[in-house]
Order: C-alpha cells, then sequence, then structure tokens
C-alpha cells in the first residue's frame, strides 16, 4: 500500500528534490542503501572467491569425499559427511517439530481457556528467544541421559529396521538425539508465526461450519488448516532455516567422527556449522578456505530453501481463498 | 503538543537511567578474586609471587595449544599477573596442532605443544620470525593417565599390548581374557569397552601413539607421528577436558589425557604393566623418572626432546609427555617480546617449576631446564 | 402492556433419541489421562523400562486410544475423531510444555546455585577452572559492549535503508539492496564469524578484538533490522504522507517528523528483537573474540570475553565447579534475553501506531 505509481513519485521527486534538506535527506538514505549493498555484496563475493579457491585445489570431489584434511599434501577434503548430517538432523527435526507446533497452536487459537491462551501464546514468544548455547548446555546436561534409556529401547525392538539398529553402545550422541534437541530448539518459532496465521482465519467459515453442526476437530480441518496451509509452510521454512544452520547445540552435543552412518543412534556424524566450529582452530589460510566453501554449500541450501518455500506461498496465494 | 512532550520526556528519561546505568556497571567490576571465603590455595599463591622478575612486562599476551599443559599454564599465569600488575596472559587450550597452526599465522605470541615442530612448520614459521625460526622449548612434563570408569573395579592393571588394541577396537568387552590375566581378582563385567580419543589434533594423541608403537609396535601398526587420531572405532571428544568428561559419565569407558584432568574429575587411572616388578601408577615423581631419560635431540636454541617409552626402570612411568613453548628465536613481535621473556623466565625458573609437581605436572630434568633457563634471555 | 412477553427459562426436558444424545460426562478425559499415566508407569516399571520418556509416550499413546475407543462406542465416530483430535492436540501441548519447563527449571534452579552478587561483580582473574569461584562480569562486560557497538553500527544503516526502500524505491538500486537483504537475512552466523576472521583478524592483521565480534554481529543485524523496520514503515497509512505532502511540509520533514515518529514504536521493537537474538549468538563471537578471564574494558583492542562463550567455555572444562558457573552464566544471559524481549514488546504495545488492524 506504500508504493505510489511512477509518474506520481517522478513528479513528486521533481518538486522535492530541489531542497535542500530534500537533497540532503535523501543522499543519506540512498548512501545508507548503496553502503548496505556493497557491505553484503562484497561478503558473498569474498566467500565465493575464497570458496572457489579452495574447491579448485581441491585433490578430490568437493561434494563425495568422507575425509576432511585440506592440509594435507594433495589436499583431501569434501563435504558428503556434513551434508548427510545435516540433512538427516534437520529432517527429524521437521518431522517431530511441525506435527507438535502446529498442534500446539491450534491449541493455543482454539482449544485453550481464552484466559489461559494470551499468557501461554506470550510465553512461547519468549521461549523463541532462547539462545542456542543453552539448549546445548540443557540437551548435554539433561537430554542426553535421558534419550540413553530411549535409544536402547529403540534398538531392542525396532532395531530390524537399519537406522534404528545400534552398531554402538555408545551413550546417546549421535543424529537422532541432534535431530530431537533441534526439534525443541524450532518448535517455538513454528508455533508462533502459525499461531499468528491461524488466529488470522476467517471467523465467518467457522461460525458458519459450527453452524452446519461439524465438531470442532471438522470446522478446524474444514476452514483453518486449508487456511493456513500457505502460513505452516513458511513457518516451517523458518524453523528449518534455524535448525540448518544450527552450530553450538549441536557442537555441545554431538560426538563428531567423519562417517557415514544409516545407524543414527550411532555417536558420529558431523554437519557444516559443527565442522566449522571445531576445525577452525586449527585451519590455516586453505583450511579456512575450505571452510568456507563448505559455509557457503550450507548458506546455498538455505537459501533454496527459503526459496522454495516463497514459490510454494506463492503459488498457494491463489488459492488461500481469504482476503482477511 | 503536550503528549509528545511528555513522551519525549518519559523516552529521555528512560534513555538516562540507560545510560547512566551503563557507566556504573562499567566502573563495579572486580579483578581481584583472592577475597573468596571459600579458596584455599591462597596463601600457597601469594608466598611464590615474591621472586618473579616482572622487568618491562606489561599489556596482553596471547598463547594458544596443548590442553595437556593448560593447566599448568593457568597456574603460571595466575601467579605471574598477582606479581605483576598490568600485565594479562591468556591461553587457550586448543590443541597442539591449533597452537602451531595459530602461531604460524602470527596470530599468538607462543604456542604450547606437546609434540615438536615439524621441519614443515619450522619452515612455515620463518614466515612469521622474519629473522629467526620457531624453536621448541621444553617447559613442563606430564604423565599421560589412561583413565576408566568401571563400576567396582578400582585398581585396574594394563600393559601396552592390551592399551593399543582396546584403543585399536580390538578388544571390545572389559572381560576380554587379556584383561583378567593383568587383573586377576578382578571383578571385570561382560559389557562393551566405550573408548574415547581427540577429535582435534593433539599432542597428547601423538605421544601416547610414539609409547604405543615403541612398546606394543605389533599391536598398534598405525603412523606414530600422526596428531590426529589414527584409528578406527571409539568415539571423539574435543580436548583433553572433552575426552576427560565424556569417561567421567560414561560407564564403561576409557580414555587418555594429562593427570592433572584425571584428578580434578576423580577418574580412577590405569596402572601400567610395564615388565618391571610391580605395575607402576600414573603421578607426578613417576612420570618424573621417565622423563630423566629424555635425551635432546635439537640443536642450536632448539630443545626438542626424545622420550624413551620403553623404559622397564623400577617405577617410572611410560606414557608420557613433554610440553614445548614455541616461540620464534629472533624476529618475536616487538610489543609483547618483553612480556613473553619474563613469563618464559618465570616458568622455567626453579618457583616456576616447583608449583608443578603438586599440580600433577613433572617438573623439568635439571639439565634440560638448565639449557632452556639460558635460551630464554637470548630470545628476541 | 402488561403481556409482553418475558424470557422465561425453558425447563429442560429430557427426551429420549432426539437432538441430543449420549455424551461421555465432563470429567471423562482428566479421568482417562489419570488412568493412561498410571497404567505408563504401570506398564514401565513392569517391563523394567527406566527412562521417563519411554512412561510419558506409553501414557500419552494409551490416551488417544483410550479416547477413541470410548468416544467411539459413546457418541459415534465423528465425535470420537474429534475427540482424538483434542487429546492429540493437548498431548503436543504436554509434549513441548515438559521440555521447555524443564530447560527453564533446570536453568534456573542450578544457576541459582552460584549466581550471586559476587558473581554478577567478578572475573575469573585467578581462578583456576577446577575451583570454585570466580564470576561473569568480565563475560558480561563484554557482550554488553559488543551487542551495543553492533547496535550503534547496524540500527542506523538498516534504519535509512529501510526508509530509502519504502520511501524513495522502486528503482534499479532498490531492487539489488532487496535481493541482498534477502539472501543475507540467512546467512549462518558461523559464517559471518568467517567471514570476519578471514578479513579484519587475519588479512587485515588486527588480532582478536570486542570490535571483530561486534561487526560479525553487525552482518546478522542488519538485515534483520531492514526487514522490520521496513514492514513497520509499510504499515503507516499513506494518507498520513499525503496529507503532510498537501500541507506544503517537505519530503525529508515527512519522513522525520510524520512517518518516523509513527512507527517508532514498531521500529524500538525490530531493534530490540534483532539486538535479543545477537546477544545469544555464540558462534561468530567463538571465532572473533579469543575469550579471556580478565576484565578488558577496550572492545576495540585485545581479547575480551563474551556471555555465550563464557558459558560454552566453562561447559567445555567439564569440572563441577566450572559446570555450575557455566549454568549460572546461562541464567545470567537468559535473564538479560528476556528482560530485552519484554521491555522491546512492552514499547510496542505502548506506542502501537492505531492501524485499525
Amino acid at each position: 500500500m506504500a508504493t505510489t505509481t511512477p509518474d506520481i513519485q517522478r513528479s513528486r521527486r521533481a518538486k522535492s528534490a530541489s531542497r535542500p534538506g530534500d537533497r540532503v535527506f535523501s543522499g543519506l538514505s540512498r548512501g545508507s542503501g548503496i553502503t548496505l549493498l556493497v557491505i553484503m555484496a562484497a561478503i558473498a563475493g569474498f566467500l565465493t572467491y575464497r570458496a572457489a579457491l579452495a574447491i579448485s585445489k581441491d585433490s578430490t570431489n568437493f561434494f563425495t569425499t568422507f575425509e576432511w584434511n585440506p592440509a594435507g599434501n594433495p589436499p583431501v577434503f569434501g563435504i558428503a559427511v556434513l551434508a548427510f548430517g545435516t540433512v538427516v538432523s534437520s529432517i527429524i527435526a521437521m518431522a517431530i517439530a511441525v506435527p507438535v507446533a502446529i498442534g500446539i497452536a491450534l491449541f493455543i487459537s482454539h482449544y485453550a481457556p481464552r484466559k489461559l491462551a494470551k499468557p501461554l501464546a506470550y510465553v512461547v514468544d519468549l521461549l523463541a528467544a532462547v539462545p542456542s548455547i543453552i539448549y546445548g548446555l540443557w540437551g548435554a546436561i539433561f537430554l542426553v541421559p535421558y534419550l540413553d534409556g530411549l535409544n536402547k529401547w529403540l534398538n531392542e525392538y525396532f532395531g530390524w529396521t537399519y537406522i534404528f539398529d545400534k552398531a554402538n553402545d555408545g551413550p546417546a550422541r549421535n543424529l537422532f538425539t541432534v535431530g530431537i534437541l533441534l526439534a525443541i530448539m524450532i518448535l517455538p518459532i513454528i508455533t508462533n508465526v502459525t499461531r499468528e496465521v491461524f488466529l488470522q482465519a476467517p471467523k465467518m467459515h467457522e461460525e458458519a461450519a459450527l453452524a452446519l453442526g461439524a465438531t470442532r476437530w471438522e470446522v478446524i480441518r474444514m476452514s483453518v488448516l486449508p487456511f493456513g496451509r500457505s502460513g505452516i509452510i513458511s513457518a516451517s521454512m523458518l524453523g528449518l532455516g534455524r535448525a540448518l544452520g544450527e552450530t553450538m547445540a549441536v557442537a555441545v552435543v554431538l560426538s563428531p567422527s567423519f562417517l557415514i552412518s544409516g545407524h543414527l543412534l550411532d555417536p558420529g556424524g558431523g554437519t557444516f556449522a559443527q565442522n566449522i566450529a571445531a576445525k577452525f582452530n586449527e585451519a590455516n589460510e586453505f583450511g579456512r578456505d575450505a571452510l568456507i566453501a563448505s559455509g557457503l554449500v550450507l548458506f546455498a541450501i538455505t537459501l533454496l530453501v527459503n526459496g522454495a518455500a516463497r514459490w510454494i506461498i506463492g503459488r498457494r496465494k491463489e488459492y488461500s481463498g481469504a482476503a482477511a | 503538543m503536550k503528549l509528545s512532550r511528555k513522551n519525549g520526556l518519559r523516552a529521555s528519561a528512560i534513555g538516562a537511567l540507560v545510560v547512566s546505568g551503563a557507566l556504573v556497571l562499567s566502573a563495579c567490576g572486580s579483578d581481584n578474586n583472592s577475597e573468596t571465603p571459600a579458596k584455599e590455595g591462597g596463601a600457597k599463591t601469594s608466598a611464590a609471587a615474591s621472586n618473579i622478575a616482572c622487568e618491562g612486562a606489561k599489556g596482553q599476551l596471547l598463547a594458544a595449544g596443548s590442553s595437556a599443559q593448560k593447566n599448568a599454564m593457568d597456574l603460571w599465569v595466575k601467579n605471574f599477573q598477582a606479581a605483576c600488575s598490568g600485565v594479562e596472559i591468556n591461553y587457550q587450550g586448543i590443541g597442539s596442532g591449533g597452537g602451531i597452526t595459530k602461531f604460524n599465522q602470527g596470530q599468538v605470541a607462543f604456542a604450547g605443544s606437546d609434540s615438536a615442530l615439524k621441519d614443515e612448520e619450522v619452515a612455515e614459521s620463518q614466515k612469521i620470525c622474519k629473522t629467526g625460526k620457531g624453536v621448541n622449548l621444553p617447559m613442563v612434563g606430564g604423565p599421560i593417565a589412561i583413565g576408566y570408569k568401571l563400576e567396582g573395579v578400582d585398581n585396574l592393571v594394563l600393559d601396552a599390548s592390551t592399551i593399543a588394541k582396546i584403543f585399536d577396537n580390538k578388544i571390545t568387552k572389559w572381560n576380554d581374557p587379556a584383561i583378567a590375566k593383568l587383573n586377576p581378582g578382578a571383578k571385570l563385567p561382560d559389557s562393551t569397552i566405550q573408548a574415547f580419543h581427540r577429535s582435534d589434533e593433539s599432542g597428547t594423541t601423538q605421544n601416547l601413539g610414539k609409547y604405543l608403537s615403541t612398546a606394543a609396535a605389533a599391536d598398534w601398526k598405525h603412523d606414530p607421528k600422526s596428531k590426529s587420531w589414527p584409528a578406527q572405532g571409539g568415539q571423539a571428544a574435543n580436548g583433553s577436558s572433552g575426552v576427560a568428561t565424556a569417561v567421567k559419565d560414561a560407564e564403561g569407558s576409557i580414555g587418555y589425557f594429562e593427570l592433572s584432568y584425571a584428578t580434578a574429575n576423580k577418574i580412577s587411572t590405569v596402572s601400567i604393566n610395564t615388565g618391571a616388578a610391580a605395575p607402576v601408577a600414573a603421578s607426578s615423581e613417576n612420570a618424573s623418572k621417565a622423563i630423566a631419560a629424555a635425551k635432546v635431540k635439537g640443536t642450536g636454541n632448539d630443545v626438542a626432546l626424545s622420550l624413551d617409552y620403553a623404559t622397564k626402570a623400577e617405577g617410572a612411568y611410560p606414557i608420557v609427555l613433554v610440553t614445548y613453548e614455541i616461540a620464534c628465536d629472533k624476529g618475536n613481535k616487538a610489543e609483547t617480546l618483553p612480556t613473553l621473556k619474563a613469563f618464559l623466565n618465570y616458568t622455567v625458573s626453579e618457583e616456576g617449576q616447583k608449583v608443578l609437581a603438586e599440580a600433577g605436572y613433572a617438573p623439568l630434568p635439571a639439565e634440560i631446564a638448565a639449557k632452556v633457563r639460558a635460551i630464554v634471555p637470548t630470545l628476541s | 402492556m402488561s403481556h409482553a412477553i418475558q424470557d422465561r427459562p425453558v425447563a429442560t426436558v429430557k427426551r429420549t433419541g432426539s437432538l441430543s444424545s449420549a455424551r461421555l460426562p465432563r470429567w471423562s478425559p482428566i479421568a482417562i489421562a489419570a488412568g493412561s499415566i498410571a497404567a505408563g508407569i504401570g506398564i514401565g516399571v513392569a517391563a523394567g523400562w527406566h527412562s521417563k520418556i519411554q512412561w510419558g509416550m506409553i501414557a500419552a499413546l494409551l490416551f488417544v486410544l483410550t479416547t477413541y475407543a470410548l468416544t467411539t462406542k459413546v457418541e459415534g465416530s465423528r465425535q470420537a475423531k474429534d475427540n482424538v483430535a483434542t487429546s492429540l492436540v493437548w498431548v503436543c501441548f504436554v509434549l513441548a510444555v515438559v521440555p521447555l519447563v524443564s530447560l527453564a527449571w533446570v536453568t534456573i534452579s542450578k544457576g541459582m546455585e552460584v549466581l550471586d552478587v559476587y558473581f554478577l561483580t567478578h572475573s575469573m582473574n585467578g581462578v583456576l577452572d577446577a575451583e570454585a569461584g570466580g564470576g561473569v562480569y568480565h563475560a558480561l562486560l563484554g557482550t554488553i559492549e559488543q551487542v551495543a557497538i553492533a547496535t550503534v553500527i547496524a540500527a542506523p544503516i538498516g534504519l535509512l535503508t529501510a526508509v530509502y526502500l519504502v520511501e524513495y524505491g522502486g528503482g534499479k538500486l532498490a531492487q539489488a539492496v532487496t535481493f541482498f537483504v534477502d539472501v543475507m537475512t540467512g546467512i549462518p552466523s558461523i559464517v559471518a564469524g568467517l567471514f570476519i576472521l578471514a578479513t579484519w583478524n587475519l588479512m587485515l592483521g588486527f588480532g582478536p578484538s570486542g570490535f571483530a565480534g561486534a561487526m560479525a554481529l553487525a552482518i546478522l543485524m542488519m538485515p534483520v533490522v531492514v526487514r522490520s523496520t521496513e514492514e513497520m514503515l509499510k504499515l503507516v497509512p499513506n494518507e498520513l504522507r499525503e496529507a503532510s505532502l498537501a500541507l506544503g511540509i517537505p519530503k525529508w520533514r515527512t519522513i522525520l517528523k510524520v512517518v518516523l515518529p509513527t512507527a517508532i514504536g514498531g521500529i524500538t521493537t525490530g531493534v530490540m528483537l534483532a539486538v535479543a537474538r545477537i546477544t545469544g549468538e555464540t558462534a561468530p563471537v567463538l571465532l572473533l573474540v579469543f575469550g579471556t578471564k580478565l576484565i578488558n574494558p577496550n572492545p576495540f583492542e585485545g581479547a575480551q570475553s563474551s556471555l555465550p562463550l563464557y558459558v560454552y567455555e566453562q561447559y567445555a572444562v567439564g569440572t563441577d565447579a566450572a559446570v555450575s558457573r557455566a549454568w549460572a552464566a546461562a541464567l545470567v544471559l537468559i535473564a538479560f534475553v528476556m528482560i530485552l524481549n519484554l521491555v522491546a514488546r512492552g514499547i510496542a504495545r505502548w506506542k502501537a501506531p492505531k492501524t485499525g488492524r
């Protein structure tokens, strides 16, 4: 609503550009826009340049190698393990967090007693602000011992599925635990956005459904969920973005190793961000470039996720129906 | 209008409150921790502080490297800073490999490393020490304790061969016959051994590797010069403190770290059966006996040592390390040079070496300490 | 007239087989919940499973199944689906509440063991890792300084850029800026830290400092500030701008005196939320400030500490004394972030633009 048509803008600019105050102020704001652009472009450019340097000198395929030794002679490093770890832990996190977040958002917007709903929403809002290192601390000291028992149980009863078969009897410092911890971390964010969307569902539709004798669940299923579908997706992508880039919680909880293993309950593995945090101290200039390259891959994945979310939302906008 | 003026007043009042709060905050902190009622060690350190020469030491000195020597370094820094005001020494225990890398990039004034500089690393150091090169100055030794957590087993005895097989994933259960043979009468459970190793590049790993390839050559065939863990299997943790914490928390686990970490975390340590009359426990005195046999293999200002890991002497603990402080012999940064020399003078002096024994480390043998004491004043 | 129709309460007549049908009693969900929790604990203990998580999961499963079975029998399948949905939603709620409450409870209870005025006003100078004692003042000061510098860098640039995008936007420059802001919103914090490490600390040779950390935090903050300020400025009704321009006020005064004050509540909230977010960022600080045990009041020179870095370092040490200090510092960090959040929301409510939502 704030963008005006080009003609009005042009004539407005023509009249007001003559005043010195306008020139100064528009120059100032334009200048800061340029500054921001230059800073961001410089960052993107520098990172891409150094990453390209590193990848060009990699003696093996950057995307499929299972080792990280950029200081070796010849340098051998690749992100296969990191990509696997990042993707798997994020998938586990999303699989747990999205349904639970939808449930909580429905709870706050439709099921909870009204007096409870507002403070609850406030508390979940605040929980979204808890720093990740604290989740890491709690996860390593509290969650891991609790999940030891769960891991043993999963291994006993579901060990026939490859992923829950525990080959190694270690403590629960594995990708599964990381996935659960990430789920707990991204839950508040997804809940908040989803709750806002559900609250904006058109009351008329809900009341019409109720008038026709629908139960509360049928009302939600027919009018709230379809309306909120794009909001749920954008909220999930927000949460996914955070789970992908999470460094400290993973670094504290995961016991690192450079292997891909389908046994998710075995300690080991690595993610992009955790690898950077672990290896940057020992990295000389070339090692740092290799880490930058892995960081850029992570960045690219996050961009793809955000772009896909925006595309999905853009497509669904035509069908969302409610012009709130 | 009245409304906006009131709001403006309110906003500026809050702003003033915040600014004054910030000013108060920046003035009300204190670096003086010596009056804590719970502190017991205060008296000892103030006595030792009196003989330290501070000439020229001022400002911040950054150092990084071996996590094995971190507890000794903390003690030295505490004493040095108590004696010399205006000095701040920051040591990061990021592992020997990390320390050498940071030193070769000019990020730290000196590095701590349990392994001497390799030839490539010396060549790299010449870019930083423009007129000289990096030299190894041994400063502290210590036993590498093999810590374990096993309920009901208090005095575990192992030898080089069993240790090699455990860390190489060849012995996987606690009640393995090889372990039972060395521990008659111990109730060894039928559980899996969780072996922990270092995930970062560690001089402790290298010293353990050198010991295993010397004393158990048939069982440990990995590269002894490798600072990164060479074997398969087991689990990794970051830093000596990471491995120590992991062993402290997991039942049935075993790991390796300098003795001070075992003491701080109350972890039981293994006694080593070297072929001498009785198994040797990990302690400062026993480590000193092994380090006494060290020979200088470096030339000129470089005092790199070669240790005898296969010692069968009575009461000598064979798994030992010596940590070097790596600095330029010529070409150190001018701003930090006086502080560097004063600090290293203190650490290699008699008072500096005296505090090591109580802390779970081994002081340097007399001739080696004398050599280092002669070199430190010549650093430039 | 006294024959006005009066509302008389209609006597409830119980009629069988008509509009109302059998319903489960109102206390049934609580009873089923209590029963399933008891059964969950019972089965867990009987089978020898020690993990409370498993007991909880069994109880939740029993709750849902029992609700479905009972409701189908008494009320019919549509109501059964509704009740299952309700019970699932309640289970989700409990499932989420338990870890989050546990987090808050553990942080507060363990943090309070060591937290006191001494802890807040002293540094770690002279305290060995395994000893108790010391404090968090140096880290607190470091965080405050780094966050303040980051805000001073990022907030004006972000604000003015958002003003440019909304008020003067539409050209190629604005499109490029929007594109890059979109891209950089998603930058992982550790990559921002790597950038500053490679350029400022190493290439330019400045070494670690609080300022380097502040720059990385500013990089993270700028896109967020631009986005939220843009949203707030777009909420200002166009009529206000046009009215001001119609009165002959130049554009720059319109923006300064009409648009910005209207949106100032939302802008402040946005900036403070961004500040709260970067306060908790450990990754860039881990790479850039080196960490120290002493108070360093100069953020431009020399190593500094930071609250999240302190938590991480103390946790890594691993001794009981150090982990207690880590919890206390975590409590201070959470309190700091929460206070910022609460103040931000307070300002938002105080100064909410009346846009008739």
